[in-house]
């Protein structure tokens, strides 16, 4: 079967006390797109991937990944159902090695199934399982271009890889779905052009669906295909890039007035 | 040195322990007959390397900070002893009567361990030290206070005697167990969920690692371990009182693995061995006036070695004469070779500085739930 949208988000909305941080939230995002949410600073965006990814469980609404409703699951949960995401403050397991960190995500996969008694008593499973996700998190960090570095540590490397092995460590999961906070803030044009890059790259090569949060509107404008606007917590606007971008009541939420 | 996946540097500590037991073992099968009190001191030695290398999983490699090892080891100690007594008359004071022993011990301490280890999930850092530190005083009392038929109270208990020529061979033989299962857990898929846990919690999560099942794997088998240091307590003493079990006991053990190195075991077994030898040693010296001096000069010793163990000279020393790499040296000099091992050496986790430690513990954690804003 196969759903019309990889994601859709039906009504989602939570409160905390009083304060509705997200209301009413319906997104429509379609299989290999990458779609854009934007909205000024406390716009509820980072709310919406926490609610994405189970971190908060919705006051309101439903979401439905691939067709499937998404409910009462734990963050690792969701994240081997399919939906994986990077943070906006980067958070890497700093004092592990950068092949080590890809390797985390990937051992949760099925295919790398290895008991607890197997690693114990060193049975044949447990080489062989480490061997191939050690391949594997090779053949990531390549792509990333990240080999060279796979045996320095996370906390040692530079602001710009440290995103790129971020993402490479959400791709590791295998999601269908990939969130992205903000993934080029505090780059350089440079770091920006080559991000962009490696988001298109993720997108044709892995068959990937992402979902992104970002301020850079020249970023936001190049990269995504459809974007959905928030301000305070509801959407403003959503549809076609281009025209959204345009639309005066966003350049009014953005500018003030 | 690596043959097929076997590197020598990574078994260095199986190596020279199996070594040790072996020697001494067999000097003592063939009749050499050891000072009573250098039986003493290796039982004692190889019940603090499996104390701190238990302790090291929870506080060095999940990163959460217990104050309460002692108490697991007391329930281990009690039970142990307990059902050793009571199997005694069937079954003979024999190696069977002590792996039952052995089993009932490390069992219910690790039930404990599971106990402990719910609250584990929702407390960190000063918090779930505090509830393992109440933990500890709530075991101690309670063996305490029960009845002189059951738990000695508070008189102790006794327990049966066991040939102190078997038993440090037992005890050592225990020690490489639980080498074996703890450095293998961490040098594995497994492992590194833990380490992940400790660096980021969160990312671990959204990594789709399951933290509940590896937090109450870490805890649980952590206090199994101190239950089997509590079981042979028990056998290496005659007689278990609880008293010995107060949180000035988790402390010492948490010492050694804070000198080892948090992340270390090797650093923890030589850390564990040198304070037993130590705190026997200056017991042993000063005597009758002079026996005030020994909670001070140990406490001085303790200071200068946590000032000076990270000194660069000291370091610079350490990794000159690395046991596991000057082995490696001595039996295949290619420096080649040595260079490609070391870029390959990425299996063990990483130590943490004495300043990280002593920063990170006690600040607590960030909450935040992927920086909102």
């Amino acid at each position: 079967m196969m759903a019309q949208y990889l994601l859709e988000t039906q009504g989602l909305g939570i409160s905390f006390g009083g304060l509705k941080a997200v209301e009413n939230v319906s997104l429509k995002i379609k299989k290999n797109q990458i779609y854009g949410l934007i909205g000024p600073n406390g716009a509820g965006k980072t709310t919406v991937f926490n609610l994405l990814t189970c971190v908060y469980k919705s006051t309101t609404g439903k979401f439905l990944l691939d067709g499937v409703e998404m409910k009462n699951l734990s963050p690792d949960r969701i994240n081997q159902k399919g939906i994986a995401r990077t943070f906006q403050n980067i958070r890497l397991f700093n004092n592990m090695t950068v092949v080590r960190n890809v390797m985390v995500a990937l051992q949760n996969r099925p295919e790398y199934k290895c008991s607890i008694l197997d690693s114990v008593l060193r049975l044949p499973r447990h080489f062989r399982v480490e061997k191939e996700m050690r391949a594997k998190a090779k053949e990531l960090l390549r792509i990333f271009g990240l080999e060279e570095d796979r045996n320095n540590l996370a906390c040692n490397l530079p602001y710009g890889k440290q995103r790129k092995l971020e993402i490479a460590r959400a791709l590791a999961t295998s999601p269908k779905l990939l969130l992205l906070d903000e993934p080029a803030a505090g780059m350089n044009p440079q770091e920006t052009e080559d991000l962009a890059r490696t988001i298109r790259l993720i997108r044709d090569q892995f068959d990937m669906t992402v979902l992104l949060i970002e301020h850079d509107m020249s970023f936001v404008a190049e990269l995504c295909d459809e974007i959905t606007v928030l301000n305070f917590g509801t959407v403003l606007a959503e549809g076609d890039t281009q025209t959204v971008l345009q639309d005066p009541e966003v350049i009014r939420a953005y500018i003030g007035g | 040195m690596k043959i097929g996946n076997f590197k020598l540097r990574h078994y260095i500590n199986y190596i020279v322990i199996g070594i040790l037991t072996l020697v001494l073992g067999t000097m003592s099968l063939t009749g050499t007959r050891f000072d009573n009190s250098l039986l003493f001191l290796l039982e004692k030695v190889a019940i603090s390397i499996i104390l701190a290398v238990s302790l090291s999983l929870v506080v060095g490699f999940l990163g959460e900070l217990s104050l309460g090892h002692a108490g697991f080891m007391c329930v281990g100690a009690y039970l142990g002893g307990k059902v050793a007594t009571l199997l005694v008359p069937m079954l003979g004071n024999g190696p069977l009567t002590f792996l039952i022993a052995l089993i009932a011990g490390a069992g219910a301490a690790a039930i404990c361990g599971i106990i402990i280890g719910i609250p584990a999930l929702r407390l960190r850092g000063d918090y779930l030290a505090i509830v393992t530190l109440a933990f500890g005083e709530i075991v101690k009392s309670l063996f305490q206070n029960s009845s002189d038929d059951s738990f000695g109270g508070s008189l102790g208990l006794e327990t049966p005697r066991y040939d102190k020529h078997y038993l440090f061979i037992l005890a050592f033989l225990l020690v490489l167990v639980t080498l074996a299962v703890i450095q293998n857990l961490i040098r594995s898929k497994h492992g590194r969920a833990i380490t992940a846990i400790r660096d980021n919690e969160i990312a671990a999560l959204a990594s789709g690692t399951n933290v509940t099942k590896y937090k109450l794997l870490a805890f649980t088998l952590s206090a199994a371990f101190a239950g089997v240091a509590g079981v042979l307590y028990s056998y290496s003493n005659y007689t278990v009182q609880s008293a010995k079990f107060g949180y000035n006991y988790s402390i010492e053990i948490l010492v050694m693995v804070v000198l080892g190195g948090m992340g270390s075991i090797n650093g923890s077994i030589l850390a564990a061995a040198l304070i037993t030898w130590l705190n026997t040693k200056l017991a042993t010296v000063l005597t009758g006036d002079l026996a005030v001096l020994q909670n001070l000069l140990y406490a001085l010793i303790l200071i200068v070695i946590v000032i000076y163990n990270n000194a660069p000279a000291l370091k610079g020393f350490r990794d000159k004469y690395n046991l596991g790499a000057l082995a490696e040296k001595l039996i295949k000099h290619d420096p080649a070779r040595v260079k490609d091992d070391k870029a390959k050496w990425d299996v063990v986790p990483t130590k943490i500085s004495m300043d990280e430690i002593l920063s990170v513990d006690l600040v607590p954690q960030d909450h935040d739930q992927g920086g909102s804003k």
